[in-house]
């Protein structure tokens, strides 16, 4: 359901956007995510939204400092992390997500257990031969552009818990 | 504002490219090899939707052309599946790479293979077919030596995975529930989770395993397997009582702080895993008392460690709330948690409130005074701007809605409805308001405007429901003859003062209500013509906005009004102008109306004024066709067969003829000879052709009498008064409410004496004292000095008569089988004899009334007790007062009915089934409740078409009943109907009742219980209610399926579903015959074949969903494998199977 995806992500973004910060993280189902069980969680990190659709077992301001606790992560693999990582990296972006949340099941909260993980693979990524680490400086040199104030938004990072018949969408 | 947003997305990529030209030479100094990156710059730097789309449709062409050829290296593939994986999110089509992301994980090292993992995962959905090709890779990497791959292996799992491939890995993982890393295991746990939720039966046997991860040393896979205890729990909370002791030591210890420090977040210990545990315990001690006890202090315990210093203790404060108000109460906890809400409520911060907001909404059933508390935080949020907390306030109206605050909160409810816009929540709204107005509406002219709002407004997308739902109230009215009409006629007002107003569109729903409304109804006004009122309609019908459908409705409404009219060019016009309609429908309708048209007196006849109510009753079983029948049978033709038997009888090729009864027939000396003519002039032998369509009216069409179509009941009289005491809340006085309500705003102003009483404050407290009047204690309340009469006044109307009639058809049934079995005990005759003197009271009451009525219809009745005079039933003087004859009965029956009396009721029950049991197997009778007056016991009887409940209620010696009633609750995934069985309204002492009630399944299923309660009614007078519940299993509805393995080779084919399931033996070589043996005694399988060390079997789950087992013998177990045409049931048959088995 490739354009019912496209058509959650856009939607999605839409509702999240009209929103002010001053007003609740918290946005109630809509048919399209399906139903009243789900909801949407969001957080707003500078230019990033990054939004968690969960159902009714999950404890609302627990996925949002589960938000956190997967931002600080990226963070910490990253090390300073901006929204250009997370576009060119998207497949790590993935792995730590796959870390923190598995199969739409919370998996770990454990920050280090987590960079842990993340470490060990990328030390298997580093020993598969020079390659690797190229990129790595490249990247670190777009970081270091500082970008003029692009209106805010970019990249959702949206992942869907637990929505059945759909996969996992960026 | 949305296309301010869709122009930023485009013009996203320009603004990338004016950030980048620093970095441009840059990164192009880089040796930049990913390609991705250059994709990525590529897609950033275009400037129009247009353009990004030929680029990818580019890429993506030379990206088919690398994954396809074949000298494509693997690195080189893992290149290009991250480069897909960046299409495919931008929303393009890239399924050409799928099998590719498959070879990859399969063939590549091991990043490659992570990478062709994620786009597996990423790319496929739960059914994909590709799915299965990648079963194989799964299981090889299960068993690598390698923790990554195995960890990779587990994540794609708990992912994405066929169903039907869980018995290829499931071993394998169980295993890994032993495994030496943690991660490993806790990755296990969660895949095992998954697997439960797609296929709970497959995993049930592993349930000690999760035990032991619960136990387990690591913080995290005992963490992963609260998600598994969190949802059986849910499922089924009962099953789960002896682990509250481990939750609460656990919780105890999480909270006390003795987890490593890598567990906290920001200072809290373990957040997560506390609020898991909280919901679990919550769901343990709901509406249980003990074991609520156990967790008390922990609550306390958690509530008082939970200083509010972040967000996440905040969630832990919430879940410990909701906890608190979900087990058994404890007035001190709830003191606190109370507390705590009004800390969620009152918080500055608007997620808090949200929260506190939901809190208030799930406690306010029990305690509405926390409501008026909050009120004014309340009212204030109904003005929030943020519509999310607006819709969680009025949720929290809605709950707390009663007769005296219905206006206002259906207001405030209708002003949210006219701002929002999505459908969703349209829907849910309009859905609420009109249950509200529907319950509490406090007049006619209110109702019927606030319906008119949901119509106006919710229109086309709400529940079609609510549409009939009114139609219905209006129909079917309420107690009151004059309020019906004055509803009616405000309706009709209404809705031609809506249809008067110019250029006004309405909903097609609308229109249809509107329509029907008025075309039953309008002849209520006077000064209003019919023409005038069809002249309306057909100015409606000539509009282009209205559908076809909506057409039809207005065509009905015009020919309901047209016999009233006079005479209406209108509806000449109408017809000259629609019997040339392209739509059939319309058409129809209009065609209808134009020969009714010509013949005024058909019309008057067909269409009486205000009768939309009556019953039409129609007779399903065409039982007036039984003498066509008969008559084609008894010159040869051969009997009807139902579609079911058809099909069974061409699988089992028999040649001879089936000596089995079909359909229900309640003794099984009945008729053998089906086939033969000879049979049929039983006259109940016909019916066995319609015996699909009614199984009851099995043995009693013939005597039912064939015109029955307007039955007396029809013309009873509807009086049954209900609804009216209910809720007759005590009024108070109005002062003694009113000042109730200024003491309350008084306080409030104490609290708050530095605010001036703007007048805006001063509105607000009048809002709220009338929208929380009526909550809190009884004695305010009633600002509209009115008696709480209203309330519950549109509720609906049972249908007492249709139970009547069933009655009575169950009475005749009675009598009827009686007939067919002149060899039952003489204890069935006792039972017969009381009923009948029960029906023939009744009679004795309805005849009279209808003696008039004895028209040719309701003579049909007297056969049917002119019969029973045959049948031997001594009750002279009951008939005595109805026109009916005095019988004379058999002195030998007469005779035996007395002598069955002193017959102790075991017996006579044993007896009364002695033909059933020789031939059905029947389990053994377990009591299933009892009290001091009555026992009450059921057993199973295995029937060939059903499974027939068997329940007595026995009475006690030493005290006798007057009457006793058995009611089963409808259950989900079987229905049950009652056995014309033997019933003894009045049991004396020591004397038992038996019920029967026959089951089929409509889904399969493992484990069920069919709950139900017995009432009865000593004669000193008190009325008492015992329940029970028998467990039933998926066993009780298998039956064999004798087929010939040819057959079973044809059927084979044909089931789509299927479930493979592997058994370890020990030795399986000589494990097939007693397995076998085991399944045909214990699962009711039939063995259709043997060869070498294979089997096929065969069984049909009731009444006739066939199912086929092929189980085959190797190395170290058996595999099973089974098939059928139902998707659910071999996975139910699987594990009974398994169990069988294993338990052998």
């Amino acid at each position: 359901p490739e354009e019912i995806q496209q058509q959650i992500v856009r939607e999605t973004f839409h509702l999240v956007l009209k929103r002010d910060d001053n007003i609740c993280n918290f946005l109630e189902g809509g048919s399209l995510i399906g139903g009243s069980d789900y909801k949407l969680i969001y957080r707003h990190y500078a230019t990033l939204y990054f939004v968690f659709c969960v159902d009714s077992s999950e404890s609302e301001l627990g996925i949002l400092d589960l938000i956190q606790v997967f931002v600080e992560t990226l963070d910490k693999c990253f090390e300073n992390v901006c929204e250009l990582d997370l576009i060119f990296h998207m497949d790590k972006v993935h792995y730590i997500l796959q870390e923190v949340v598995m199969g739409g099941m919370v998996l770990e909260t454990n920050m280090n257990e987590i960079v842990a993980q993340m470490e060990a693979q990328s030390r298997l990524e580093k020993s598969e031969g020079g390659l690797s680490a190229a990129p790595a400086r490249a990247v670190s040199a777009v970081k270091n552009i500082n970008l003029p104030e692009i209106p805010r938004n970019i990249n959702i990072g949206d992942l869907n818990i637990k929505v059945p018949n759909l996969s996992q969408f960026v | 504002m949305s296309d301010i947003v869709e122009r930023t997305l485009t013009a996203l990529p320009g603004l990338f490219l004016q950030g980048q030209p620093g970095g441009g030479p840059a990164a192009a100094k880089a040796p930049f090899s990913s390609r991705l990156g250059g994709l990525v710059r590529g897609v950033t730097a275009l400037t129009s939707k247009h353009e990004e789309e030929k680029l990818i449709q580019q890429e993506l062409s030379s990206l088919k052309a690398t994954v396809s050829a074949p000298t494509t290296t693997l690195k080189t593939m893992k290149e290009c599946m991250v480069r897909l994986i960046y299409c495919e999110m931008l929303g393009y089509d890239a399924s050409f790479g799928y099998i590719h992301a498959i070879k990859l994980a399969q063939q590549g090292n091991l990043l490659e293979k992570r990478v062709g993992y994620l786009a597996v995962s990423l790319f496929l959905h739960e059914s994909h077919e590709l799915l299965l090709l990648l079963v194989n890779t799964v299981v090889k990497d299960l068993q690598s030596t390698n923790l990554v791959e195995v960890c990779m292996a587990l994540t794609i799992v708990s992912q994405i995975f066929p169903r039907e491939m869980i018995p290829a890995v499931l071993p394998l993982i169980e295993d890994k529930l032993q495994h030496s890393k943690e991660i490993i295991r806790r990755k296990a746990v969660l895949a095992l989770y998954k697997f439960h939720l797609i296929a709970p039966n497959q995993v049930q046997h592993i349930h000690v395993k999760f035990r032991k991860a619960l136990c387990d040393r690591d913080v995290g896979v005992m963490a992963a397997s609260l998600h598994i205890y969190l949802r059986m729990i849910k499922e089924n909370s009962s099953g789960y009582k002896d682990l509250t002791g481990s939750f609460v030591t656990i919780l105890k210890q999480v909270v006390g702080g003795k987890l490593p420090v890598d567990f906290n977040y920001h200072n809290v210990p373990a957040p997560w895993l506390q609020i898991q545990l909280l919901r679990i315990l919550g769901l343990l001690g709901k509406d249980d008392q003990r074991t609520s006890e156990l967790m008390y202090d922990v609550l306390d315990e958690s509530l008082r460690r939970a200083e509010l210093s972040h967000n996440v203790t905040y969630a832990i404060l919430f879940e410990c709330v909701h906890t608190i108000y979900s087990v058994y109460p404890k007035s001190e906890l709830l003191e606190k948690a109370a507390k705590c809400i009004g800390k969620f409520v009152l918080s500055p911060k608007i997620n808090l409130k949200y929260l506190g907001l939901k809190a208030l909404t799930y406690v306010v059933q029990r305690d509405p005074t926390l409501a008026l508390q909050h009120q004014m935080t309340i009212i204030e949020c109904l003005d929030h701007p943020d519509p999310i907390i607006k819709r969680e306030t009025l949720e929290l109206l809605y709950r707390i809605t009663n007769s005296q605050n219905v206006t206002v909160i259906v207001q405030k409810m209708l002003e949210y409805l006219h701002q929002s816009k999505e459908e969703y929540i349209i829907v849910n709204l309009v859905g609420k308001i009109a249950e509200l107005a529907e319950k509490y509406a406090p007049d006619n002219a209110w109702f019927i405007q606030t319906m008119n709002a949901v119509f106006s407004v919710g229109g086309d997308v709400m529940h079609p429901d609510i549409s009939s739902n009114f139609l219905r109230l209006l129909a079917e009215g309420f107690d009151d003859e004059t309020e019906d009409r004055q509803l009616r006629v405000y309706a009709v007002q209404s809705y031609l003062s809506l249809l008067d107003v110019e250029n006004a569109f309405y909903p097609q729903r609308f229109l249809q209500v509107m329509s029907w409304v008025l075309g039953e109804y309008s002849y209520l006004l006077d000064n209003e013509k019919p023409e005038e009122v069809i002249n309306r309609l057909f100015k409606l019908l000539m509009s282009d906005s209205i559908s076809s459908e909506t057409k039809a409705w207005l065509i009905a409404a015009v020919t309901k009004l047209t016999p009233q009219a006079q005479t209406s060019s209108t509806v000449e016009r109408l017809i000259q102008e629609f019997t040339v309609s392209l739509d059939t429908c319309v058409r129809q309708h209009t065609f209808e109306l134009k020969h009714l048209h010509e013949n005024v007196e058909v019309m008057k006849n067909l269409l009486p004024v205000n009768k939309s109510c009556e019953d039409l009753v129609v007779d399903a079983s065409l039982s007036f066709l039984d003498g066509y029948v008969a008559e084609r049978l008894s010159q040869g033709a051969a009997p009807y067969k139902p579609h079911h038997q058809r099909q069974e009888e061409k699988l089992s090729q028999e040649k001879v003829l089936n000596f089995e009864p079909y359909g229900l027939s309640f003794s099984s000396s009945g008729f053998t000879g089906r086939q033969s003519p000879a049979g049929i002039s039983l006259g109940s032998d016909i019916s066995g052709n319609s015996a699909e369509t009614g199984l009851k009216e099995t043995n009693s069409l013939k005597l039912e009498g064939v015109k029955k179509l307007w039955g007396k009941e029809g013309y009873l009289p509807k009086k049954e008064s209900k609804a009216g005491e209910e809720m007759e809340a005590s009024p108070a006085p109005l002062e003694n409410a009113v000042s109730e309500n200024m003491d309350q705003a008084g306080t409030r102003r104490d609290q708050a004496p530095v605010l001036a009483q703007s007048k805006e404050e001063k509105e607000k407290q009048l809002l709220a004292s009338s929208l929380f009047v009526g909550l809190g204690s009884e004695s305010q309340i009633n600002l509209l000095g009115k008696a709480d009469n209203v309330s519950h006044k549109f509720r609906r109307k049972s249908k007492v008569k249709e139970a009547k009639s069933g009655e009575a058809a169950s009475a005749r049934d009675l009598t009827c089988s009686s007939l067919h079995s002149p060899s039952h005990v003489a204890h069935e005759e006792n039972d017969y004899l009381t009923a009948l003197q029960d029906r023939g009271s009744a009679e004795a009451e309805e005849f009279p009334l209808g003696s008039e009525l004895l028209d040719p219809e309701s003579v049909s009745e007297l056969p049917v007790v002119g019969k029973l005079s045959d049948c031997a039933l001594s009750a002279p003087s009951l008939f005595a007062d109805s026109d009916m004859e005095v019988f004379h009965p058999p002195s030998s029956a007469a005779a035996s009915a007395s002598a069955a009396a002193p017959v102790t009721a075991e017996i006579a029950l044993a007896s009364s089934f002695l033909e059933e049991t020789t031939e059905d197997v029947r389990s053994g009778r377990v009591e299933v409740c009892s009290d001091e007056t009555v026992t009450m016991s059921s057993y199973k009887l295995w029937k060939d078409d059903c499974l027939l409940m068997v329940w007595s209620v026995a009475t006690k010696s030493g005290s006798e009943l007057k009457s006793a009633n058995l009611d089963i609750f409808p259950a989900e995934n079987f229905k049950t109907s009652e056995q014309p069985g033997c019933c003894l309204p009045a049991a004396e002492a020591g004397s038992t009742k038996t019920f029967q009630y026959r089951l089929q399944v409509e889904r399969p299923f493992t484990e069920e219980t069919l709950s139900g309660s017995v009432s009865y009614q000593r004669v000193d007078t008190h009325a008492v209610q015992l329940e029970f519940s028998v467990n039933l299993s998926l066993l009780d509805f298998i039956r064999p399926l004798k087929i010939s393995t040819e057959d079973f080779g044809k059927l084979w084919l044909s089931f789509a579903n299927d479930v493979k399931q592997n058994i370890k033996m020990s030795e399986p070589q000589a494990a097939l015959p007693s397995a076998l043996k085991t399944l045909q005694e214990k699962v009711r399988l039939h063995v259709v074949d043997v060869r070498g060390n294979e089997g096929l079997l065969a069984c049909r789950l009731l009444p006739s969903t066939p199912s086929l087992l092929h189980c085959r013998v190797h190395a170290d177990g058996l595999a099973l494998w089974f098939r059928s045409s139902c998707p659910a049931l071999p996975d139910c048959l699987s594990y009974q199977c398994q169990k069988a088995i294993e338990g052998s």
